[in-house]
């Protein structure tokens, strides 16, 4: 029998003979390793989730005019310049000055689905419109008019031009779908799609600017934005204060979640630590003995070393099972979505959970060498 | 040559003189048994023998090694080589099985053998005992196993502190006669004991008393057969 295949049976046996003993400190370990696990998936997790809540505070990129017009065939290309995947919305909009009952409005051209994502705190009192010949009004328009769902509306544009020829007025009719409440300047408008804004206006591809919600970090945003404006169509800017906010509220999360880790990396090893300590206690008597038939100090180490790491490696894959449940717990209590499983991290919390089960263990180790077989063996 | 020599040994404590100018010889193939009542200094002399403990003065040969001025390191080496240690309380390793308590001391020594371990088992009448952990075992099975162990490595020398200490009789005359066959085998037995049946059993019986060898008995009827009284 080879001597390594003697070391293996032997701390197997201590393990699995020993089980009432060791389950404790495999406790211990499996502990220490689940919630270390788990804070690692939810700091690596954390900037998906906490970007997928900022999407609620709206657009965070938007497109302008880098020369004289901006063109909707431009915005779109612009923004599949983005990945599809991070990409939540895009909201291209033309403002107007159009009248209602012969009182001028700004009327805004849109792509309601991708206003509807773009800006999801947006609260509507009816429905959304969806295409030709409806309209969605700002409540304080809807006030000052009295309008109310359900409402047919005639609205006036004249277009301003030199040519008195082509002055006359155009008229479109609309009925009202919704009442838009946002608390913001977006009450003052009235809402319509881009086709019905261009048959109002006979413009057909003209935009004033596009809001963009991008599911990213502020360093991908800024680089998204660099990428966009190399091709000179389209001028991109960050809404700094959402894209700066999410940056400070992601390093204040993950610098905690980080220190959590570090608190129950020192405690795992604490209590590694005592559990091991226990073990050499208990095991003085088998020390010596080990000793005494001409166990070296290296071979006593070598044999404690390789029980610990076998409980950090059993502890270890527990650990990283149950530390993905756990962590998915709380991603679906606190940000009410699914956690993404990465595999890396079950080879990282083996080889962690080894590493501090190996260091805490050194100690305790140290002092298994110190025991003096004369006096442990001693007769009764 | 003695294989064991023992020369002006003291072992000092503070005031207390636990060895007090020991000397004495073991021959090759000796049966020696060392006597003497509690705190005589018997298991002071024990563990300077079996190379756990040096004396404060003196020398102590071991195959003509001073072994009284060795590093525990080496002390630790030639324990491993040249002695086979019987305790009392047999001191198995209890989730390890009889056989692998056997394979420790080859583990430690140079190569588990199970083939060997197994035959060392068998010598003491154990090999239907194998797989059974010391829980699982009588004292005397126990103590058996701990005579496997001992002689798995063929130690120079058998030293064996209370060896039937803990025994009925039926096992200590098992053990006596395990003795008695290592012997005839040509291994050096060193018994250290309390008990007069088994320390006459031996071909020499020295006395300790506080610290010294206050007598030496030559056994000239030995058979190395154990007689009880009763």
């Amino acid at each position: 029998m080879k001597k390594r295949k003697m070391f293996l049976r032997m701390i197997f046996a201590s393990l699995l003979r020993r089980r009432s003993r060791m389950i404790v400190a495999l406790l211990s370990v499996a502990i220490g390793a689940t919630i270390l696990s788990g804070l690692v998936s939810i700091y690596y997790d954390v900037p998906r989730q906490m970007g997928a809540q900022f999407r609620n505070y709206g657009a965070n990129m938007i497109f302008t005019a880098s020369g004289d017009e901006l063109e909707l065939a431009a915005v779109n290309n612009a923004a599949a310049l983005i990945p599809d995947e991070e990409k939540v919305g895009v909201a291209p909009y033309r403002y107007e000055n159009v009248r209602v009952r012969d009182i001028p409005v700004v009327a805004a051209g849109t792509d309601p689905e991708g206003a509807k994502a773009t800006s999801p705190y947006w609260s509507v009192d009816g429905n959304w419109f969806t295409g030709a010949g409806e309209m969605m009004v700002g409540a304080n328009v809807a006030e000052s008019f009295r309008i109310k769902t359900g409402d047919m509306l005639e609205v006036t544009y004249t277009p301003m031009t030199d040519d008195s020829a082509a002055d006359a007025d155009n008229v479109s009719y609309f009925t009202v779908t919704g009442i838009l409440q946002t608390g913001g300047s977006e009450e003052n408008y009235i809402y319509m799609t881009l086709d019905d804004m261009s048959a109002l206006t006979y413009e057909s591809d003209r935009v004033d600017l596009a809001e963009l919600s991008i599911s990213a970090g502020a360093e991908e945003l800024s680089g998204y934005a660099d990428k966009i404006n190399a091709a000179d169509d389209v001028h991109a800017s960050l809404v700094k204060r959402v894209t700066a906010s999410e940056a400070t509220v992601l390093t204040k999360l993950q610098a905690l979640v980080l220190l959590v880790t570090i608190v129950v990396l020192a405690l795992t090893m604490i209590c590694v630590a005592t559990t091991m300590t226990a073990v050499v206690a208990e095991r003085r008597k088998e020390i010596g003995l080990r000793k005494a038939i001409g166990a070296s100090d290296r071979s006593i180490i070598r044999e404690f070393m390789g029980e610990g790491m076998l409980l950090g490696l059993f502890g270890g894959i527990v650990g990283s099972v149950l530390g993905f449940v756990f962590a998915e717990q709380v991603s679906v209590n606190v940000f009410g979505s699914s956690l993404i499983f990465r595999p890396l991290l079950v080879p990282i919390t083996v080889i962690a959970s080894i590493a501090v089960t190996g260091i805490s263990s050194l100690m305790p180790i140290k002092s298994a060498t110190e025991v003096d077989p004369a006096l442990v063996l001693k007769g009764e | 040559m003695s294989l064991l020599e023992l020369k002006n040994v003291y072992k000092i404590y503070g005031d207390l003189h636990a060895l007090d100018d020991v000397s004495l010889k073991v021959e090759k193939g000796e049966w020696v048994s060392i006597m003497g009542p509690s705190g005589s200094g018997k298991s002071t002399m024990m563990n300077i023998i079996g190379c756990m403990d040096k004396p404060s003065k003196g020398e102590v040969l071991l195959d003509g090694v001073d072994i009284s001025k060795e590093s525990k390191k080496n002390l630790t080496t030639i324990r491993r080589d040249k002695i086979g240690l019987i305790f009392q309380q047999f001191h198995l390793v209890n989730y390890l099985t009889a056989l692998e308590n056997v394979m420790l001391a080859q583990y430690y020594h140079s190569m588990p053998d199970e083939k060997e371990a197994l035959e060392a088992l068998e010598r003491v009448g154990l090999a239907d005992r194998a797989k059974h952990l010391p829980s699982q075992l009588s004292g005397g099975e126990q103590q058996r196993v701990c005579v496997a162990r001992a002689l798995i490595n063929y130690p120079e020398i058998i030293l064996a502190d209370e060896p039937t200490g803990n025994l009925d009789e039926a096992n200590e005359e098992i053990v006596v006669d395990l003795f008695h066959k290592l012997h005839t085998e040509g291994t050096t037995l060193i018994v250290v004991t309390h008990d007069p049946e088994v320390a006459e059993v031996a071909q020499r019986t020295l006395v300790l008393r506080s610290g010294k060898l206050s007598k030496e008995v030559v056994n000239e009827n030995f058979t190395g057969k154990i007689h009880f009284d009763s």
